[in-house]
C-alpha cells in the first residue's frame, strides 16, 4: 500500500488538482481490544496528516489530511497496522470488454476518484475490479455506474468461491479419480490372477510377464491421477517432518507398485517363488480409499446442514425508504437507521424496531416458539423471521454481523469448530499414530522375513503393505468433531445455543440444576394481589405509601406495587431520603411519614410489632405469594402481597428433568415460606431461599463442594457470577447480553423445557462421540496387529491387502455416518 | 546372511522413523512485529508453513492463513487453548487474532488433529 502513487482523491471525491486539506470520517472496527497503541498518534505521524482523532465510542477515526501528499489507502494501511480494521466493504466486480493495460488505469482512476472508495484495484488478467468502499458513502450500484461511465460493462457480481462449491468440486474430483481407478483395476485384477481365467492360465511365463509390464504401465495413471493426493500429501507432510493418512496409503501403494515393477522387469533378482507382481493392490486400494474419501465428504456435507439452514434464513434484499423513495437494495447495503418496508409473507431482513403498522411475525425458526408473535409500534423485530399478516415499516437497529441471526450463526460456527476435552486423548494418540504404524510395518516386514514361511519376501512385503493400508488415523480424528458439529447444530435448530464442545461434554454429565425462581420458573412479572391493613389504616393509604416510596425503584416488586397503584387510580407523591436496606427492604419519608417496606426482618430491625399481620403473612406466603410489611412511623400498618405467576410449562419441564435423573434446586431471594409454596407447586424438593443476589454464586459453589456437577439457569438479572461459577451456566429467554456472555448454553426461548432438551442433546452427542472414539480405537488396535501378522503363528490368519483397503475406506465413512445418526435423535 | 541385513536395515529404519518424526527439531519461525502487532503469514498446504511459530507473550498476535489447496482436510484451523477456530476457504486469506498471555507451547491443528503446528509463546 505504501509507496503507491498518490491518488489525488479520496472518500470525499475531490477532483484532481485540488489543493488544500480534506477531512474524512473512517469507520473503524476494533478487533484487538488490548492494542495499546494510540491510533491517532500513528496517524498524526504520517506525512500529510494534520489532524487525527479516534473516537472509540463512535468507532470512528476523523482524519484531516492533504490529499496531494497522502492517499486514503495509506491511512487505511496505517490503521490496519495498528491492529484495527477499517469498516470498509469489499466487492469484486467483473468488467467486460477490458482489453488493454491502459483500460485498467482509466477504470482505476475513475473508481479511486469517486466518493466512498477506499481503494480500487483493477486486474486485467482476471478482468475484475476489487473495490474496498465505505458503505455509508456509496453503494455497489454507484460503483457499477462509475465503471460504466468509462465505457465498460459490468458483468454479474462475482462472489468468492463458497465452501459449498469447494466441497462439491472436491467430491466430483474424487469421484472421477475413483472411476479411473475402477476402470483400470478391472484388467489389472484379471492379469494378476491368471490361474482363474481361461486363456490366461494356459499362457507361459514370458507372455504373462508382457501382460504384467502392461499392468505396470496401466497403473501409472492411477498413481499419478487417482492417487496423486496421497503422494503429494505424503511429500508435504514429510517436509513438515510429520506423517498422516497420505503417508500410509502413499507408502503402502508406492511400495507395492515399485516392488511389482522391479519384479516384472528384473525377475532374476528375486527368488523363484517371489516373482509375482501386486499391481492389483495398487489400483484397487487407491480406488477404494478415494471412494471412501468421496463418501466421507458427502456424509460430512450433511453434518453442516443445521448451519446451512440458519444461513438460509437470511434475506437477500431489503426494501428501504431513502429520501422518500422506496428501493430494493441488497441486504449487505442496509444501514442502521434505514426505514424498511415489510409486506405480508416477506422475510424481515435485519433487526430493528417497528415504527409504523402492526402484524404477527413467525419467529419459530429462531426461537422454536410455534405461535406467531404479535408486533406493534415500538416492538422489536428480528431479521430472518417471517412477517405473516400485516404490512409494516421498521427502523433498522442492527445490520450485517451485528444482527441476532448473524450472532447466532457465528456462535454455532464457533462451537462447531471448538474442541471437547474428550478429544484430547484422540489428539494425543493421533500425534504418534502414523510413526508408530510405520514402525509396526517395518517390524512386521523383518519378522516375516526372518521367521516366516516361504515365500518370505512376498509375505514380508504384504505384511508391511497391509499394515500401512489398514491403519486409519482419520477415523480417530473424525470421531469427536463430526458428532459435535451435528450435536451443536441440532441444538441450534431447537433454539439452544451451545458455546463450545466443553459445554456439551460437561452438560452431558450434570446431576444438579439450580433454577432461579424469578424470571426462570415464574414469568418474572409480579402483580399486586392482596392488601391487608392493621386497624386505623386504609388499603388505599397503604398502597399510596408503598407506591410513593418505591416510585423511583426499578425492582420488579416495586414495579408490581406501582402498577397496582396505577390500576386502582391511587395518586403517588415523591419520597424523600429513599434508601435500600440490603436483605431487608427499603425505607424513606413520604408526606412527612417515615415508611418502611420490606420483610419480617425489617420489622424486627425497626422494632415494629407485626401483631396479627404475622399470621396473615404466613397464610399469603403459603399460597406462594410474596408478602411485604409496611410500617408507618415505626408501626406495622399492613401487608402488601404480590405474586409472580408460573410459566406455563415449568411443572412439565421440572418433571422431565427429574426423569433424566437430575436433581432440581430452586434458588430465590424470596422468603422461605413463599419459596416453599412455589417449589411445592412445581414439584421441587430442595429450596435455597432468602439468598441475596450476590450470594447466588456462593450457593452454587456450596453445591459443587457437595460433589455435584451443577448447572445454573437464570434470566441474567444479577446472575452473571452464578452463571460463571456453575459447571454449566444457562441463560434463558430474554437473557441479557451479560448473561449470554457469561453462560455456556443460551436458551433462546423462555421455556424451561429447553433445559431438558439441552441436556438430552448433550447426552446423545457425547454418547455418539464415545461410540465413534471406541469404534476408531477398537478398529485400529484390532486390525493393525492382525494385518502385521500377529495371529499368523497361532491361527494362520492374515488380512488380504485389498480387504485392508476396503476396511480402511469404510472405517471413516462409518464414523461420519454414525455421527449423522444424531440428526434423527428425538429431542425431548 | 540376508536375514541379518534385513534385520539391521529394519532396526535402522525404525530408529530413523522415531527420530525423524518424533524427536528431530523443527525450524521455528519468529513472528515479525509491526506497530505492536506480531504478524505471521502461514501457508496451508498439506501442513502449515511455517508450523512452529515463536511469539512474545502479552502482545496481540495476528496469524494470516492462506489455504492453498482444496482438500477438505485443512478447511478449518483450531486453537484449542484459545478456544478459537477459523474456517479457511481455499485461496483466501483468513486472519486469526490471538492474545497469547502466558508463555508456553500451544498446539494448533486442523479439526481432526492430523495436521499440526505449534505456537511457542516466550516471555
Amino acid at each position: 500500500m505504501a509507496g503507491k502513487k498518490v491518488v489525488p482523491s479520496a472518500t470525499t471525491g475531490i477532483s484532481k488538482g485540488y489543493t488544500g486539506e480534506v477531512r474524512v470520517e473512517l469507520p473503524i472496527i476494533i478487533t484487538c481490544s488490548t492494542c495499546s497503541i494510540t491510533l491517532d498518534r500513528s496517524l498524526r505521524a504520517l506525512d500529510g496528516v494534520s489532524e487525527a482523532n479516534v473516537n472509540y465510542a463512535l468507532q470512528k477515526a476523523f482524519v484531516t489530511y492533504d490529499p496531494s501528499r497522502i492517499d486514503i489507502a495509506r491511512l487505511v494501511g496505517t490503521i490496519k497496522e495498528a491492529g484495527y480494521e477499517v469498516g470498509a466493504e469489499k466487492v469484486s466486480l467483473k468488467i467486460r470488454g477490458m482489453t488493454c493495460a491502459s483500460c485498467v488505469r482509466k477504470i482505476e482512476d475513475a473508481l479511486n476518484t469517486s466518493p466512498g472508495v477506499v481503494r480500487a484495484d483493477v486486474n486485467l488478467g482476471s478482468g475484475s475490479a476489487n473495490i474496498r468502499y465505505l458503505p455509508a458513502m456509496t453503494d455497489v450500484e454507484s460503483l457499477k455506474k462509475t465503471i460504466e461511465s468509462t465505457g465498460y460493462k459490468v458483468g454479474p457480481e462475482e462472489s468468492p468461491p463458497k465452501e459449498e462449491d469447494a466441497r462439491h468440486r472436491e467430491y466430483r474430483t474424487l469421484f472421477r479419480k475413483f472411476l479411473l481407478a475402477a476402470v483400470i483395476s478391472l484388467p489389472v485384477v484379471v492379469v494378476s490372477y491368471p490361474k482363474f481365467f481361461p486363456v490366461l492360465k494356459d499362457m507361459d511365463m514370458n507372455a504373462l510377464r508382457t501382460l504384467w509390464i502392461g499392468a505396470s504401465i496401466l497403473t501409472i495413471p492411477v498413481l499419478v491421477y487417482s492417487g496423486s493426493s496421497f503422494f503429494r500429501g505424503m511429500v508435504a507432510a514429510f517436509r513438515h517432518r510429520s506423517a498422516d493418512m497420505n503417508t500410509l496409503i502413499g507408502l503402502g501403494t508406492g511400495m507395492a507398485w515399485l516392488f511389482s515393477t522391479v519384479v516384472v522387469l528384473f525377475p532374476d533378482v528375486f527368488p523363484e517363488n517371489a516373482r509375482e507382481p501386486y499391481f492389483d493392490v495398487v489400483s484397487v486400494v487407491i480406488g477404494l480409499v478415494v471412494l471412501g474419501q468421496a463418501l466421507e465428504l458427502r456424509a460430512k456435507g450433511r453434518t453442516s446442514e443445521a448451519i446451512k439452514k440458519l444461513m438460509g434464513l437470511q434475506a437477500k434484499t431489503a426494501r428501504v425508504v431513502r429520501e422518500g423513495r422506496e428501493m430494493d437494495i441488497p441486504i449487505e447495503e442496509v444501514l442502521v437507521g434505514d426505514v424498511i418496508i415489510v409486506r405480508p409473507g416477506e422475510k424481515i431482513p435485519v433487526d430493528g424496531v417497528l415504527v409504523e403498522g402492526h402484524s404477527s411475525v413467525d419467529e419459530s425458526m429462531l426461537t422454536g416458539e410455534p405461535l406467531p408473535a404479535e408486533k406493534k409500534e415500538g416492538d422489536e423485530v428480528i431479521g430472518g423471521t417471517i412477517n405473516k399478516t400485516g404490512a409494516f415499516r421498521f427502523k433498522a437497529t442492527k445490520v450485517g454481523k451485528d444482527t441476532a441471526l448473524a450472532q447466532i450463526i457465528k456462535m454455532v460456527q464457533d462451537a462447531q469448530g471448538s474442541k471437547a476435552p474428550i478429544q484430547k486423548l484422540a489428539d494425543a494418540v493421533s500425534g504418534y499414530f502414523v510413526p508408530v504404524v510405520m514402525v509396526i510395518a517395518v517390524t512386521s516386514f523383518v519378522l516375516w522375513y526372518d521367521l516366516g514361511p516361504e515365500p518370505r519376501l512376498i509375505l514380508a512385503l504384504l505384511g508391511a503393505v497391509t499394515t500401512l493400508i489398514v491403519a486409519c488415523p482419520c477415523a480417530l480424528g473424525l470421531a469427536t468433531p463430526t458428532s459435535l458439529m451435528i450435536g451443536v447444530g441440532k441444538a441450534a435448530e431447537n433454539g439452544i445455543l451451545i458455546r463450545n464442545g466443553e459445554a456439551i461434554q460437561v452438560a452431558s454429565a450434570l446431576d444438579t440444576v439450580v433454577l432461579d425462581k424469578t424470571g426462570t420458573i415464574t414469568i418474572g412479572k409480579p402483580t399486586l394481589t392482596d392488601i391487608i391493613t392493621s386497624e386505623g389504616f386504609s388499603e388505599e393509604g397503604i398502597i399510596r405509601f408503598a407506591a410513593s416510596l418505591e416510585k423511583n425503584s426499578e425492582h420488579p416488586l416495586a414495579e408490581a406495587i406501582l402498577e397496582g397503584a396505577k390500576s386502582r387510580n391511587i395518586a403517588t407523591s415523591d419520597p424523600e431520603d429513599f434508601r435500600a436496606v440490603p436483605g431487608h427492604g427499603v425505607e424513606g419519608i413520604v408526606d412527612g411519614h417515615r415508611i418502611n417496606l420490606g420483610n419480617r426482618k425489617l420489622m424486627d430491625k425497626i422494632g415494629a410489632d407485626p401483631g396479627t399481620l404475622e399470621e396473615n403473612s404466613h397464610a399469603l406466603a403459603s399460597e406462594g405469594k410474596t408478602p411485604m410489611f409496611v410500617a408507618v412511623d415505626g408501626r406495622a400498618a399492613g401487608i402488601i402481597a404480590v405474586s409472580d405467576p408460573l410459566k406455563e410449562d415449568s411443572v412439565e419441564a421440572i418433571q422431565r428433568l427429574g426423569k433424566l435423573g437430575i436433581e432440581v434446586v430452586m434458588i430465590t431471594g424470596d422468603n422461605k415460606r413463599t419459596a416453599a409454596a412455589i417449589a411445592k407447586k412445581v414439584g421441587i424438593e430442595r429450596v435455597l431461599a432468602e439468598v441475596l443476589p450476590e450470594d447466588k454464586a456462593r450457593e452454587v459453589k456450596n453445591l459443587q463442594l457437595e460433589g455435584k456437577k451443577v448447572a445454573f439457569v437464570g434470566d441474567g438479572i444479577n446472575d452473571a457470577p452464578a452463571l460463571a461459577q456453575a459447571d454449566v451456566g444457562m441463560a434463558i429467554g430474554t437473557g441479557t447480553d451479560v448473561a449470554i456472555e457469561a453462560s455456556d448454553i443460551t436458551l433462546i426461548k423462555g421455556s424451561l423445557l429447553g433445559i431438558a432438551a439441552a441436556f438430552s442433546i448433550s447426552k446423545s452427542t457425547m454418547k455418539n462421540v464415545k461410540e465413534n472414539l471406541f469404534g476408531a480405537f477398537f478398529y485400529n488396535t484390532a486390525l493393525v496387529p492382525v494385518a502385521a501378522g500377529l495371529l499368523y503363528p497361532v491361527w494362520g490368519v492374515t488380512i488380504n491387502p485389498i480387504l485392508a483397503g476396503a476396511a480402511m475406506a469404510m472405517s471413516s465413512v462409518t464414523v461420519v455416518s454414525n455421527a449423522n445418526r444424531l440428526r434423527f435423535v428425538k429431542v425431548r | 546372511m540376508d536375514k541379518i541385513i534385513v534385520t539391521a536395515a529394519g532396526i535402522s529404519t525404525i530408529v530413523w522413523i522415531i527420530w525423524f518424526f518424533l524427536f528431530s527439531k523443527k525450524e521455528a519461525f519468529k513472528a515479525s512485529v509491526t506497530s505492536g502487532v506480531q504478524e505471521v503469514m502461514i501457508k496451508v498446504k498439506g501442513g502449515y508453513t511455517p508450523d512452529v511459530i515463536v511469539a512474545k507473550a502479552g502482545k496481540p498476535l495476528r496469524l494470516r492463513f492462506t489455504r492453498e489447496e482444496e482438500s477438505s482436510c485443512t478447511e478449518m484451523v483450531v486453537f484449542g487453548a484459545f478456544n478459537k477456530s477459523a474456517k479457511l476457504p481455499p485461496y483466501e486469506e483468513v486472519i486469526v487474532d490471538l492474545l497469547p498471555e502466558k508463555p508456553g507451547e500451544y498446539e494448533f491443528s486442523c479439526q481432526m488433529g492430523m495436521i499440526r503446528g505449534k505456537l511457542i509463546v516466550e516471555e
